[in-house]
């Protein structure tokens, strides 16, 4: 009984939660949350091809789906996720080559990368609703 | 003094035995996703909302057709990889964790037969 007591209430290392968010992390695990939810994004994309591939009559009811309220705010979503993982992903390669890691330099790409992707995401947006 | 044998220190493969091959599948994956990213989008945002006959018309380029298939072949690598290292992260019961690469391996091959089998036939003319 003692002894499980000790094995069950050892001590773990601390996790997230114990830190304060910086903007290096918060994009750190954003990248992370974006890539995994586009994951299931794709689905969508495939969705949408197979409806075209399917003919005219299934390709409506796909298509008035996505462009109801509701998807719209997903496609919105995913236009981010996917505008700030490419982001955050030249990031990641542009540290491969072992430049602007220093603590300054990557805090503003942090930022650049947020800023980024907030502001190619309304720029499509913009492009889409002028087509 | 290195335990490691000559063999294996030229190999370079370590315990795992895959050597850097993921974070380099990975990278590549990354390095073309940027420029196959903005195609996607260029092609979505012109597309998007146009009668199915557009689609048709469109996708009967054989380089929009080629662009899609290099795109979805690209992301669905990158994602596969991407997943694997999220469940490798979190799951630690061995037996789920398997269940769950198996799964990321089913998940990514259905759809990229899917959405490959889709613009194939799109391409060949709807």
């Amino acid at each position: 009984m003692a002894e499980a007591d000790i094995r069950a209430k050892r001590p773990l290392s601390p996790h997230l939660q114990i830190y304060k968010p910086i903007p290096t992390m918060v994009m750190s695990i954003l990248h992370r949350v974006t890539g995994a939810a586009m994951y299931f994004g794709i689905l969508l994309v495939a969705w949408w091809l197979v409806a075209a591939a399917s003919g005219p009559a299934y390709y409506e009811f796909c298509h008035a789906i996505l462009s109801s309220w509701p998807g719209m705010i997903v496609l919105f979503g995913f236009t981010w996720a996917l505008m700030h993982h490419m982001l955050g992903g030249i990031r990641h390669l542009i540290w491969d080559t072992g430049h602007l890691f220093d603590k300054e330099t990557s805090t503003k790409l942090a930022w650049a990368t947020l800023i980024g992707s907030v502001g190619l995401t309304v720029l499509i947006w913009i492009l889409a609703a002028a087509v | 003094m290195s335990m490691r044998t000559p063999l294996g220190k030229v190999l370079g493969l370590g315990s795992a035995r895959e050597g850097t091959e993921h974070f380099w599948r990975q990278r590549v994956t990354a390095v073309a996703n940027v420029p196959l990213t903005l195609f996607l989008v260029w092609l979505v945002v012109s597309l998007f909302g146009k009668s199915h006959q557009t689609i048709l018309d469109t996708l009967s380029s054989p380089l929009i057709a080629i662009g899609l298939l290099l795109t979805m072949a690209s992301m669905l690598y990158h994602m596969r990889l991407g997943m694997q290292t999220i469940i490798e992260d979190y799951i630690h019961a061995e037996g789920v964790k398997i269940l769950l690469l198996m799964g990321n391996t089913f998940f990514t091959f259905a759809i990229g037969i899917s959405a490959g089998f889709a613009i194939l036939k799109l391409g060949f003319g709807g």
